[in-house]
């Protein structure tokens, strides 16, 4: 059988869907339910996923990670912090490179997104140099590492525990929201769409 | 299972970056400007390479300090080791194995692994195919994750700094850590997957 049948989880009408129908948006005819999501907002779920983000970065970025009370002594510390505790000397590109994997990489990852499939998903011409950058994508994802740098803060918490009181800022918050939507987002990306998708939209 | 057609046998050259089927003599992707090679011939040369690379670093980052805590001035310096030792006397047992696993486990059993397909991949082999691509995925899923002591130490250093009371500085054994951990992942990509198939005698078990 060729075709796929799909039924409406709203309204019971049944459908069967050619294979090239399953590409695109479909809605049911009697109570337009949504049957198939197709390409564009697969693209537009991707692009608006990148956006939101690229702002919760920007948020932790500024807001405290982490708090440390130990007698007198406070410290709070953003990721900003983390990443110039390295800065001294020999440490100096260690400093970068941390930087780079948690926060650099990841940024540019959704920006680099958000550049080639953004003016897809709203229906305008591909940038110039959008294939170089969805090449980007793909290129850069093993070496973001914003999910491995929260394992790291929870070590970091046990190794603490009894030299001082430490209490979790909102920036933790935020940036564990940011390793799950982008977990997410990678269950989205599948490589033959999004290139179809480029090449069909020049 | 269908007998399988591979892109070679056919003339033809997979994109390693976007799945784009072009003719063999062709050099770069039409879709997406990658370079095209139907098997990367240099890929043993520089799976060696960076693995050696990656294991010179390993022996400095397991020798020196990783940290450097100043507790009223007397400075202890710990090892990666001793950092799982002092895990262990503090009585936190996950955490201490989570530590061991990602910077002593996972990267001495990357070196392993990484040097087994490239020396098993360039013979005639007879070991099932599917097995060694599940170690090269293994290897490089994994892999990444042996940077959670780097950044264990980078949140250590940013957040005690208490002049006198107590101070943590990161060791020199931070960057080579750091550094074994890259060169072991461009290692593993390195690795042309594609060689897993080439060599297989007697195509019984994946045909």
């Amino acid at each position: 059988m060729s075709t796929d049948t799909v039924g409406c989880v709203v309204c019971d009408a049944i459908y069967s869907l050619r294979p090239e129908l399953a590409d695109q948006a479909t809605q049911c005819a009697r109570c337009g339910h949504r049957i198939t999501y197709g390409k564009r907002a697969t693209l537009a779920w991707l692009v608006s996923l990148s956006a939101t983000n690229v702002a919760l970065l920007a948020m932790v970025v500024f807001l405290p990670f982490l708090e440390l009370h130990s007698g007198q002594f406070e410290n709070a510390a953003s990721v900003i912090d983390v990443v110039l505790g390295f800065s001294s000397g020999i440490m100096v590109p260690l400093a970068l490179a941390v930087l780079a994997f948690i926060l650099m990489l990841p940024l540019s990852r959704f920006l680099l997104l958000i550049y080639a499939l953004g003016p897809i998903a709203v229906g305008r011409r591909n940038l110039p140099y959008a294939a170089r950058a969805l090449r980007g994508v793909f290129l850069l994802k093993p070496w973001a590492m914003a999910e491995i740098f929260m394992v790291g803060v929870a070590v970091a918490l046990v190794k603490l525990a009894d030299l001082a009181t430490i209490s979790i800022g909102p920036a933790f918050w935020i940036f564990a929201g940011v390793v799950i939507l982008n977990a997410y987002q990678d269950t989205l990306m599948c490589r033959h769409t999004l290139w179809t998708a480029l090449i069909c939209n020049e | 299972m269908q007998r399988v057609i591979t892109a070679r046998e056919t003339g033809r050259v997979v994109c390693r970056s976007c799945s784009l089927v072009a003719p063999a003599k062709q050099m770069r992707c039409a879709r997406c400007n990658e370079w095209l090679q139907s098997r990367d011939a240099l890929s043993q040369q520089k799976v060696w390479a960076w693995l050696i690379v990656g294991l010179i670093a390993y022996i400095p980052a397991n020798l020196y300090a990783m940290l450097r805590t100043t507790q009223s001035f007397r400075t202890t310096e710990s090892t990666i080791v001793g950092g799982v030792v002092d895990l262990v006397h503090h009585g936190a047992y996950a955490v201490a194995i989570i530590v061991f696993v990602a910077s002593i486990v996972i990267p001495v059993g990357k070196f392993i692994v990484i040097a087994y397909l490239a020396i098993l991949t360039t013979r005639r082999h007879r070991t099932d195919p599917h097995r060694l691509l599940l170690l090269h995925e293994v290897v490089e899923f994994i892999g990444r994750w042996s940077m959670i002591d780097v950044f264990v130490v980078a949140i250590l250093t940013a957040l005690v700094q208490f002049d006198v009371l107590a101070t943590i500085n990161p060791g020199i054994a931070a960057v080579c850590f750091a550094l074994s951990v890259v060169f072991t992942m461009l290692a593993a990509q390195s690795f042309d997957s594609r060689q897993i198939w080439d060599r297989l005698e007697g195509k019984s078990n994946h045909e």
